[in-house]
């Protein structure tokens, strides 16, 4: 089959990018979009020019290292998929697909569609764990979990930190990334003595990253490839206010020094 | 060089205990003075750094992922053992000790592999503890399961993702001391090179990945936990970034390299489809609890699957292994499916594939139980092949998998340089010719959590590494070493691509050295892999620079050392004269097919040294067996 491919092809973050056309006639309907990229770049080194910079790695849908927009849509047409298992018998014969890095001022690109993903990192180490040391954890059987809590954590803890929801998302707000985590330790009894704390810091976190806040648009759901429900952004929020109200996150007055004049809010 | 493996005196239940006592301790205030490197943040390096990073050590964490979530772990799917007989179906340290030991055909240390036993049941404490939402029954209970080469339920799961979630747990403990400020992080830096001063590991040559700028890391010890080297054979179930590069270093500074032929070789992946494709999906064994492997009964019968009626269907593993059937182990499965390929009988288009087909487990259970046990799986299957495995049967062929091989390492999981540890599948202890499924997450999480950090304090309180900068003439060495070797991958300037010449080395290396090995194609490898190495060093082409983000620069430095390693992993397969675990030589087998151990020659662990220019030396550690005497494997 013939896919026509339109790529951002950007060489540094400060260089200018734009979209450079790719015609192909080795695409076979078996073949995933990263292989396809794989053909098109062995084309570009045999005529001496760069290949086009992605980022790939497991290609089963698990590591989140992969992620590009196809068409306007985080990670391509499929409900559920991340882009490494986008296969080409999901489009047309003689279609053109437009390809374009994940978009988000937190997200600075690196080259051509790699991006910098770190400050997810970040937000998870300002409180997404919980905090134990290693060697005297008590017997894993002494503490009970319901059934159902242990699903939903599960489902939560299936975020594979891609950045497709922030990609998607109109205000590049990371809620659902930072909900999910929020989510998933909130719901087993391990994680219920910071989660206040966790709440507070990690969405703190979030905000001078420089993602945006959430307004439920909900586009974020849509592009989740492992399906993460917007439910996860409610738990965050709850436990966020919950957390204000109790004064959790109380804060010590400041030191002032004598003389100082008053701020202007 | 007498390779001494220091495994404790006494009693197999008391050797960790005892070596534990032994060690010696840094006090709490002298552990920020020493710097430890760990380089990897699979299982095994995320959860080294992060426990070292508890005690107080000053940690430097060099990856080449942009997350340390990223790494290959992530992608385990079926679950982790531990001796917790939570079943009550006589689990027991000491049972879990045999299966691993028989599982890996007897090669490998009943020392390890007692203390792997042993550990496991903190394993799951600590990760329950940390959040890992494993699987639970009703009563709120950790739920198990059954796996390969076990009679007993002692594996533990989160749905098919247990790999991610304990990945996870240790990133998370990991990001935990990096806010601490006990770990400092250097994503995209990839290490291409080992410094050695006066005999002891002092730090690595690294490649920034986004500015090509080549770094120094020094440190006072050195943890590899790069993983396993299955991707030389180019199409296989790794990430595509994994790669040999850091313990092929390591190797060429003077760490043996044991067993490299030791291959594990699954036998239920999706098989290869074109030309294109760039790499393997495993489906996980599991499947094989219900679905029924078989292949046409004639050679060259090409009509679909419906139409082939039940007595002209071969039902290979049912019949050749009545007692074990579809559940037989990894090895004799796959093997078993290579052989009636070779008879001519394999389905799909290449001809390279059998069936697993549910039709039964359907009738007998209905679409709806199927599509609860593994509905995950049946949709992963359709989207890759664009079939309905509720309608027609799968179609599955044998992959590379996971290395057994590794750089040899004493008990204290240390390699042949003063202050090289190597854990998880970088290594090559524990599992032997053979890992039983269940077991790789077990041996990271051991190794990381449990061993190094205590192995690590103990060398640095006894070593007391001086202080050394960068500019000592080691790095000096080493760095322009790595220079050296990036302008001459670039300068090259031929017509073909690094990926070109990776496909036909790992095309020659799964044809001679795959499922089953003999001495000519060994011997035909040897000779055609220096051949293409001096063709790779005239034809290559890598565009761009050194000094920028350069995939193609990045794949040709690792495929220029998959050419050397190809060649030792030959080298190994050839000198073995026997049968075991994933390493079939086909002159010795029994006279039903079945793999022919030789105990009496081969019980032992072949490290080699590397040689510049000469080739490699072997060195043998003997294998004794006195807990598990050695005994033929027969799943009939």
């Amino acid at each position: 089959m013939r896919i026509a491919l339109e790529v951002w092809r950007q060489r540094s973050p400060e260089a200018p990018g734009q979209f450079v056309r790719y015609e192909t006639t080795e695409a076979s309907p078996d073949m995933s979009l990263l292989e396809l990229l794989d053909v098109v770049n062995e084309g570009l080194v045999q005529k001496g020019e760069e290949p086009i910079a992605f980022d790939s790695d497991c290609r089963e849908g698990i590591c989140g290292t992969c992620g590009f927009m196809v068409n306007g849509l985080a990670h391509g047409p499929l409900q559920g998929a991340a882009a490494c298992q986008v296969y080409l018998r999901n489009f047309r014969d003689g279609e053109t697909l437009w390809i374009e890095p994940f978009r988000a001022k937190a997200f600075p690109l690196l080259k051509d569609l790699v991006i910098n993903r770190s400050a997810l990192d970040r937000i998870i180490a300002a409180g997404g764990y919980v905090t134990v040391n290693t060697g005297n954890a008590p017997e894993a059987n002494t503490s009970t979990i319901h059934k159902d809590d242990a699903e939903q954590a599960m489902d939560a803890a299936a975020c594979i930190a891609c950045g497709a929801c922030i990609a998607a998302c109109p205000n590049a707000s990371a809620a659902l990334f930072t909900g999910a985590k929020i989510t998933h330790l909130g719901k087993l009894p391990q994680g219920q003595p910071e989660q206040g704390r966790r709440a507070l810091r990690m969405v703190r976190a979030a905000a001078a990253e420089g993602f945006g806040h959430c307004t439920f648009a909900g586009e974020c759901e849509t592009a989740c490839p492992k399906s993460i429900p917007l439910q996860v952004i409610t738990q965050m929020n709850h436990d966020y206010l919950a957390a204000r109200l109790s004064g959790e996150g109380h804060v010590q007055p400041r030191h002032i020094e004598p003389g100082t004049p008053k701020r202007r809010r | 060089m007498h390779l001494d493996g220091k495994i404790p005196g006494g009693p197999l239940p008391q050797k960790w205990e005892r070596r534990k006592l032994d060690y010696a301790l840094v006090s709490p205030a002298n552990r920020r003075k020493y710097r430890v490197l760990v380089v990897g943040t699979g299982l095994a390096g995320a959860s080294a750094a992060a426990t070292l990073g508890e005690l107080g050590y000053r940690v430097e964490c060099v990856f080449f992922h942009d997350s340390p979530r990223r790494a290959h772990s992530i992608a385990a799917q079926g679950g982790i053992n531990a001796a917790k007989n939570y079943q009550n179906d006589g689990d027991s340290v000491q049972r879990l000790f045999q299966d691993t030991i028989k599982g890996g055909d007897y090669r490998a240390r009943e020392g390890n592999v007692y203390r792997l036993a042993e550990v496991s049941l903190r394993i799951i404490d600590q990760c329950v503890a940390q959040g890992v939402p494993f699987a639970r029954e009703y009563g709120g209970k950790l739920a198990n399961r059954s796996f390969g080469g076990a009679q007993v339920s002692r594996t533990f799961y989160a749905r098919g993702q247990t790999g991610q979630q304990l990945l996870l747990g240790a990133y998370q403990a990991l990001l935990r001391q990096v806010q601490a400020g006990t770990v400092r992080l250097s994503p995209r830096t990839e290490m291409l090179d080992l410094v050695v001063a006066h005999g002891k590991a002092r730090g690595i040559v690294a490649r920034d990945l986004v500015t090509g700028e080549i770094r120094t890391f020094v440190a006072d010890a050195v943890v590899l936990a790069t993983g396993g080297y299955g991707n030389a054979y180019f199409l296989s179930t790794y990430a595509r970034n994994s790669n040999a590069t850091a313990i092929w270093r390591a190797h060429r500074r003077g760490a043996y390299l044991a067993n490299p032929c030791f291959t594990q070789i699954h036998p239920t992946c999706i098989p290869v489809s074109g030309e294109h494709q760039s790499k393997l999906t495993l489906m996980s064994e599991s499947l094989r609890n219900d679905g029924r492997i078989w292949v046409p009964l004639r050679a060259g019968d090409k009509r679909s699957p419906e139409q082939i009626p039940e007595d002209e269907r071969d039902y290979y593993l049912e019949r050749r292994y009545p007692s074990y059937g579809n559940l037989t182990p990894r090895d004799v499965a796959s093997r078993a499916a290579k052989a009636v390929c070779d008879e001519g009988r394999g389905v799909g288009p290449s001809g390279l594939g059998v069936y697993l087909d549910f039709a039964d487990a359907i009738r007998r259970l209905g679409a709806d139980v199927i599509a609860e046990r593994y509905g995950n799986l049946f949709d992963m299957y359709a989207e890759i092949t664009g079939e309905d495995p509720y309608r027609a049967p799968m179609r599955i062929y044998p992959a590379i998998h996971y290395t057994m091989g590794g750089l040899w390492v004493d008990y204290d999981l240390m390699s042949t340089i003063d202050g090289l540890f190597v854990i998880g599948e970088a290594n090559f202890s524990d599992h032997g010719a053979n890992r039983l499924g269940a077991s790789a997450l077990m041996q990271g999480l051991a190794d990381g959590y449990f061993i190094v950090p205590l192995a690590v304090g103990s060398y640095l309180a006894r070593a007391k590494p001086p202080a050394i900068d960068d500019a000592h003439p080691a790095f000096e060495d080493a760095r322009n070493d790595t220079a050296a070797r990036i302008e001459r991958l670039l300068s090259v300037r031929g017509k073909r691509t690094a990926a070109s010449f990776h496909r036909e080395l790992g095309k020659l290396l799964w044809d001679t050295c795959g499922m089953s090995r003999n001495r000519e194609g060994l011997e035909r490898a040897l000779t055609h892999i220096p051949e293409l190495r001096d063709r790779f060093y005239r034809e290559l082409l890598v565009p761009g620079r050194g000094e920028t983000l350069n995939r193609e620069l990045e794949t040709a430095g690792r495929v220029a050392d998959y050419f050397e390693l190809g060649e030792l992993i030959c080298r190994d397969a050839l000198h073995r004269e026997e049968s075991c675990g994933g390493h079939f030589r086909e002159e010795y087998q029994t006279p039903d097919g079945e793999a022919l151990r030789d105990d009496e020659h081969f019980a032992y662990v072949a490290a080699w040294q590397w040689r510049e220019g000469e080739p490699p030396i072997l060195h043998k550690e003997p294998l004794v067996f006195e807990a598990a005497p050695p005994m033929q494997r027969s799943y009939k």
